[in-house]
């Protein structure tokens, strides 16, 4: 279990508890956190689920997959934190992850 | 002023029954009408149509009426990795229960119409109940295709569109070795492969003369074959299946030329036939699919189909199809949900699909039929490959395997018109961005 912290474009907070072994991706979803549309329900195949993950934690969500940097190419203001977030496996070592979600997915 | 009472009884996620209900009254307390769009379908399109009302501020009730015993869910897993037993049950729902009481989206499940009356603006269902809208989403997909042959309605033989029969499927594949599968489609060659990872033996039946025929190209068809064979799935192409043999059960198929596959367990992946009964017996035209224009709308001017039974004029293609995806459930459900909010936009998307097969990812864009040129980007023996397709200079299409920077730049090249020099297009090299204007 983990402790996420979802922030919107327009700065709303949602901080939830996800459980291991889903997403953060799904996290959202569960926990109606606006903003993560993930239409393809997490197959990395479209790119509705892009967040930019807080400094922090970037060593703890580890590197993005070639899939994932190859999909990310083409989203709008990727930066370097930028991750899809059904790619990213919650565990315990997430406790306390903060993630913020772009303008186009306000 | 609003006046809200919401209740929510669950037995579990399988059988629910959610009471939401909405009351507007004036300020002496008079009742007036409140708006009530009903949907009759509560897959992704469906729900797609509710959430996008919401979002539009629609402020009428929505009830959402579902044929099977279950929320909303995904149905893609459905050959892949919920079949493979890689994904649970509880990973499929597409919404939370919170959320349907949070948006007040009234879901029915196990409920069926058996009638739709459109003098009275009203639909009854399986449990007699006639319900009144004000508008209605059919969004009633389809059910798996059954072929006519002997020994087709056999216990053993299995089709696979829902939840229930892909758990039939599953617990069937307990305790079977060998399985047949009719149709090379994509929901066949995903079972196949799904089940080759849980060890089965898998044979592959297509009377065409490639997999995937109906709408992958030669080239990519003949590759996913390979594929296949390399992984010990028996796939034969041309190959019509006569019958299927057993008599308590199913256990095999005689094929064409009088030869007899053995199998403890038939899948049948035929397709889809769209659920157009409804709408049919209502009057609505109806055409291999419920006839809609470009706002999703049929030619009942309360009455609109999204999704897998819809048939509309896609003017990026000039033709008149049906899609099978996720991405027009979505989009098209929102179309409908915009239409309604008095904001109608013409519906002309870049279809997309996917397929997951083995450790392959095939990404497609839009639609091959009428293309002229094929441009090869990368190699298929690496297992990585993009196939492009062009009509008059245009690229209409794009097949990517393993290839995410082809196919989400295709998207947009796509949507855009872009006629790309196709030397520089083969070019891996040449970076796909650079193909956007």
């Amino acid at each position: 279990m983990a402790k996420i912290t979802y922030i919107e474009h327009d700065g709303t907070e949602h901080t939830v508890d996800v459980d291991n072994g889903i997403t953060v991706m799904e996290g959202a979803i569960r926990n109606l956190v606006p903003g993560i549309d993930a239409d393809c329900g997490g197959a990395c195949a479209c790119a509705t689920c892009h967040v930019y993950v807080d400094e922090a934690f970037k060593d703890k969500t580890g590197e993005r997959t070639s899939m994932e940097d190859s999909m990310l190419d083409f989203a709008s203001d990727v930066r370097d934190n930028s991750r899809l977030s059904c790619q990213i496996k919650v565990s315990d070592a997430l406790d306390g992850l903060v993630v913020r979600l772009p303008e186009e997915q306000g | 002023m609003w006046g809200k009472r919401c209740g929510v009884s669950v037995f579990n996620r399988l059988h629910l029954e959610a009471i939401c209900w909405v009351q507007r009254a004036d300020s002496d307390g008079a009742q007036t009408h409140v708006p009530h769009t009903l949907i009759i379908g509560a897959g992704q399109a469906g729900l797609s149509a509710a959430a996008e009302l919401r979002k539009r501020k629609y402020e009428g009730a929505i009830t959402v009426l579902g044929g099977e015993n279950a929320l909303p869910y995904q149905r893609p897993p459905l050959s892949k990795a919920y079949l493979s037993g890689e994904l649970p049950l509880d990973r499929l729902w597409l919404k939370p229960l919170a959320w349907y009481e949070k948006a007040e989206v009234k879901v029915r499940t196990g409920t069926r119409v058996t009638a739709l009356d459109r003098s009275s603006s009203e639909v009854i269902t399986s449990d007699g109940d006639r319900l009144s809208y004000d508008s209605l989403i059919l969004a009633t997909g389809g059910e798996a295709r059954r072929i006519p042959i002997p020994g087709a309605d056999l216990p053993g033989v299995f089709v696979l569109r829902n939840l229930a029969e892909a758990d039939a499927l599953s617990e069937a594949l307990k305790t079977a070795g060998r399985i047949a599968i009719i149709g090379a489609g994509y929901i066949g060659l995903e079972v196949a492969a799904s089940v080759r990872k849980r060890g089965h033996e898998v044979t592959v039946l297509e009377a065409a003369d490639r997999p995937m025929a109906r709408t992958a190209s030669p080239l990519l068809s003949g590759w996913f074959g390979a594929i296949h064979r390399g992984y010990g799935v028996d796939l034969r192409v041309s190959t019509p299946v006569e019958s299927i043999t057993g008599t308590q059960r199913a256990t095999g198929v005689i094929l064409g030329d009088g030869e007899h596959v053995e199998a403890d367990l038939v899948l049948v992946a035929a397709g889809l036939v769209p659920s157009t009964g409804l709408a049919e017996a209502a009057g609505i035209a109806c055409d291999d699919g419920i006839l809609v224009d470009r706002q999703a709308q049929t030619e009942d001017e309360q009455i609109y189909a999204i999704g897998d039974v819809a048939r509309f004029e896609l003017a990026r293609y000039e033709r008149s199809l049906r899609l099978e995806s996720v991405q027009n459930a979505i989009e098209q459900g929102k179309a409908a949900a915009a239409s309604i909010c008095g904001a109608p936009f013409d519906y002309n998307p870049v279809p997309w699909f996917w397929s997951d097969q083995y450790e392959l990812k095939l990404q497609i864009a839009g639609l091959i039929d009428g293309a002229d040129t094929m441009v090869r980007r990368g190699d298929p023996e690496e297992g990585k490959f993009a196939l492009f397709h062009l009509k008059e200079g245009r690229l209409i299409a794009c097949e990517a395997v393993n290839s995410a920077p082809e196919y989400m730049a295709a998207q947009r090249m796509i949507a855009q018109n872009i006629s790309p020099d196709p030397e520089r297009l083969r070019d891996s090299g040449v970076a796909m961005r650079e193909f956007l204007s």
